[in-house]
């Protein structure tokens, strides 16, 4: 008899993605339902999905979550998060989610020490609404709104925001990855893994951005999206812990 | 006594909305219906302060006043905007240190009551207020001096024995001042 | 008591167990008295937000989580909050949100004005929905209808907007309140997030890409709408019986036209006042039935009539409608609209 040695993670529903293919937005679901089923909380977990491609994040995670709207996920995760502290919040947003329209909410979480995990995926473009110049767009990337490529002078430079974030003395842990390669997924998964430590340990607040490759709205294959973050992408927004505290005392 | 309406008016920091409160608070204590509305807001910084205070044996309409049976002036401009609104045969008291205009009107009649003298000679010139609502309470008998002090002990409960002693006894000279007959001029 | 800190206090008796705010003249009162009553409390959250937005989102999330939950503003404030407004009515969330009006439009005054009645009745943001607004014209009733504000919206599932004015938040009298209810004894809420303990997640959210799915959530707020409207009207009729001239006022205003009626019934007019409790819904059955014994009706706001429009789509052509009204925050007294009564007594010759 076969070993089963792959399984679906208990808090991921039998549904069938609907992302594009190569989307980053599969895996990194996946990865956060293995993190839950592996701390063991899935039944006092709770998630808030952003607007945008991962809106419906909640086909695919089988735990409580509660929809926001655009850029209000950590205001509406920290309402819940403090009714509720038994309970483990964590919300999925996008950049243009996180770092644009719902800026001051995430500085202001963050500034406050929210007890909260947040999976900020980063693919450069407003993925939903069909590919426009995101905050964190690089300098000279293509989108429908950039159509010759991000320029500074009129565009604005590319947002890090969890550089930002990290400066804010409530956050304790800020690390960014990528799911590029099975090496890198691993790492992401670490990551989120000890996000969610962070918070049960109730050190403060702890953010992952993963850096994720979007085919269909770049216009490459998936295998040139992925060589795209590796090449292009992390020379803004390079893989590293940006910022653990979880150590220090007090 | 039926439903009654007085108007306090005065700068910022004269504790012109402390006199209505104090009223207020008084017939409260007396079982009878009031209402306390103040001016708020952008007005309350360093401009004239005013509020409505209205006494009732009656449950109370409006808290709002269309003509004032009393006002309380501590200042001139006070003095300005509401000699006119106060009802035919009402009375309006002054404070005699600072108004220096004379009230217009003949069919109302005027207290004038020198609050911060009268305070001063005390050796507590902040209670010049309860000066003016003990002479206040003594010409209108809208509530007695006991609640007066009563409501006035209770507001200031965190404050020290020595300044309880104090407001009581600029609430009785104010008192004082209406029943050795005043300066009243018709 | 001051009407802000009423306000405060009979949340925190409903079993009010958290308030997020954003600072604004004139209601700064309600948050400044909750921060300090939820401080002696070991199960309640007070949250100054970084703003209206945050602060409505906030509170939605803590709906979601089960718990009784308010937020406060002034007019521009709610302008703001209209957003999560529309997602609580959309995803079925209790919360009460107050709005202690001032003048406008934009930034407006800080004075007290009722500007805000259209955006309160009329839902306030988009999507067509509902909010059950309640009006209170006294402290004792700033008790009553904030304790109501949260039973109403546990028991519809929608956000209830009290809505008031500088006056009334300012104001002091004298009011009871009654015990305060342990929020352990509310009756449980089965739908809310706090882990899928031994069941699949529950999902609470207003996105339905499904048209027909979209249009079976639209009717059945619909239905809930209908059923709000059939049962949840209220109202306060003043010396009606024998009346020739309704006033009708909602608030601050009918207070000051309660004034008003007695002025005119002491020179013998015999005005009455009809008070909406209930802005939305209106009380438009218990208008109507003063008609077509009542020729004449007056309704006085403040602002240039907005609530005269529910007025006469209640009554219709049964009798003829008049307005009087002041907008930006100037207060009227009792004697102006008596004035206004007296002028259509003698004008339409009613006794």
């Amino acid at each position: 008899m076969a070993k089963q040695v792959f399984k679906r993670p208990k808090s991921l529903k039998e549904n069938v993605f609907h992302y594009c293919p190569g989307c980053g937005h599969s895996i990194i679901h996946r990865l956060v339902a293995e993190v839950i089923d592996e701390l063991g909380i899935r039944e006092r977990t709770v998630g808030v999905p952003p607007a945008g491609c991962a809106v419906l994040a909640y086909n695919y995670l089988d735990v409580d979550m509660g929809e926001a709207p655009h850029g209000r996920a950590v205001a509406v995760a920290t309402g819940i998060k403090r009714a509720r502290p038994d309970l483990v919040v964590f919300t999925y947003q996008g950049d243009g989610d996180i770092a644009a329209i719902g800026t001051a909410e995430t500085v202001h979480a963050a500034n406050r020490g929210e007890r909260l995990t947040v999976i900020f995926v980063n693919n450069g473009v407003y993925g939903m609404t069909g590919g426009q110049m995101a905050p964190t767009t690089i300098l000279g990337q293509t989108t429908t709104t950039t159509p010759g490529g991000r320029i500074a002078l009129r565009d604005g430079y590319p947002l890090d925001l969890s550089q930002m974030l990290a400066v804010a003395a409530g956050s304790v842990y800020i690390e960014r990855t990528s799911v590029t390669s099975p090496k890198n997924i691993m790492k992401t998964k670490k990551a989120i893994k000890k996000a969610f430590q962070v918070q049960m340990d109730d050190l403060g607040f702890a953010l992952v951005e993963v850096l994720s490759p979007c085919p269909t709205n770049w216009k490459l294959s998936p295998v040139d999206a992925c060589k795209w973050v590796d090449e292009e992408v992390v020379k803004s927004y390079p893989l590293k812990v940006i910022k653990d505290t979880t150590q220090s005392d007090g | 006594m039926g439903m009654t309406k007085t108007i306090f008016s005065g700068f910022g920091g004269q504790g012109v909305l402390m006199m209505g409160y104090v009223l207020a608070s008084s017939g409260m204590h007396e079982d009878k219906h009031v209402t306390y509305l103040p001016s708020y807001g952008a007005e309350v910084r360093g401009g004239t302060a005013n509020c409505t205070i209205t006494v009732s044996d009656e449950p109370i309409a409006s808290p709002v006043a269309s003509f004032p049976d009393f006002a309380v002036l501590m200042n001139t401009p006070s003095l300005v905007r509401f000699e006119g609104k106060v009802k035919a045969g009402g009375t309006i008291f002054l404070n005699d240190d600072l108004v220096e205009l004379k009230p217009k009107r003949l069919d109302i009649a005027v207290l004038r009551v020198p609050v911060n003298t009268i305070a001063d000679r005390l050796g507590h010139a902040r209670g010049a207020n309860m000066v003016m609502i003990g002479a206040f309470v003594q010409k209108t008998g809208l509530v007695s001096l006991k609640s007066v002090i009563k409501s006035v002990k209770e507001i200031f409960a965190t404050k020290g024995a020595k300044v309880h002693k104090m407001n009581t006894l600029a609430l009785k000279e104010g008192a004082a001042f209406v029943r050795a007959g005043g300066e009243s001029e018709l | 008591m001051r009407g802000s800190h009423v306000i405060g206090e009979a949340a925190t008796r409903a079993g009010c167990r958290f308030y997020a705010g954003y600072p604004i003249t004139p209601q700064n009162e309600l948050p400044e008295y909750l921060s300090k009553r939820f401080a002696e409390l070991e199960d309640a959250t007070f949250i100054q937000a970084e703003s209206e937005l945050a602060a409505i989102n906030m509170v939605m999330g803590a709906s979601m989580a089960g718990v009784r939950a308010m937020t406060s503003s002034s007019s521009p404030g709610i302008s703001l909050k209209q957003e999560g407004i529309s997602y609580m009515a959309g995803t079925e969330l209790p919360a009460v949100v107050v709005n202690v009006m001032r003048g406008g439009p934009g930034l407006g005054n800080i004075a007290p004005s009722q500007q805000d009645y259209f955006q309160a009745t009329r839902g306030g943001g988009h999507g067509g929905y509902r909010t059950i607004v309640l009006a209170p014209h006294s402290g004792q009733e700033l008790v009553t209808l904030t304790m109501k504000a949260f039973d109403l919206a546990d028991r519809y599932r929608l956000p209830v907007v009290l809505l008031g004015d500088g006056l009334m938040g300012q104001m002091m009298e004298p009011v009871t309140f009654p015990d305060p209810i342990d929020p352990a004894t509310l009756p449980r809420k089965d739908w809310v997030l706090g882990g899928a303990k031994g069941r699949g997640g529950h999902l609470l959210a207003s996105l339905l890409l499904d048209p027909s799915k979209m249009e079976q959530h639209n009717w059945k707020l619909a239905r809930k709408y209908a059923a709000i409207r059939e049962r949840e009207t209220e109202h306060e009729s003043y010396l009606l019986d024998d009346a020739v001239l309704a006033v009708v006022a909602f608030g601050t205003a009918a207070r000051i036209a309660k004034g008003a009626v007695n002025r005119v019934r002491k020179a013998g007019l015999k005005a009455g006042l009809f008070r909406p409790v209930t802005l939305w819904p209106f009380p438009e059955r218990q208008l109507r039935a003063l008609t077509p014994r009542l020729k004449h009706i007056l309704v006085f706001e403040m602002n240039l009539g907005q609530m005269v429009e529910d007025v006469k789509l209640s009554i219709g052509e049964q009798a003829t409608v008049h307005f009087y009204g002041r907008p930006g925050g100037i207060v009227s007294t009792p004697h102006e609209i008596a004035e206004a009564i007296t002028k259509l007594c003698y004008r339409y010759d009613l006794g």
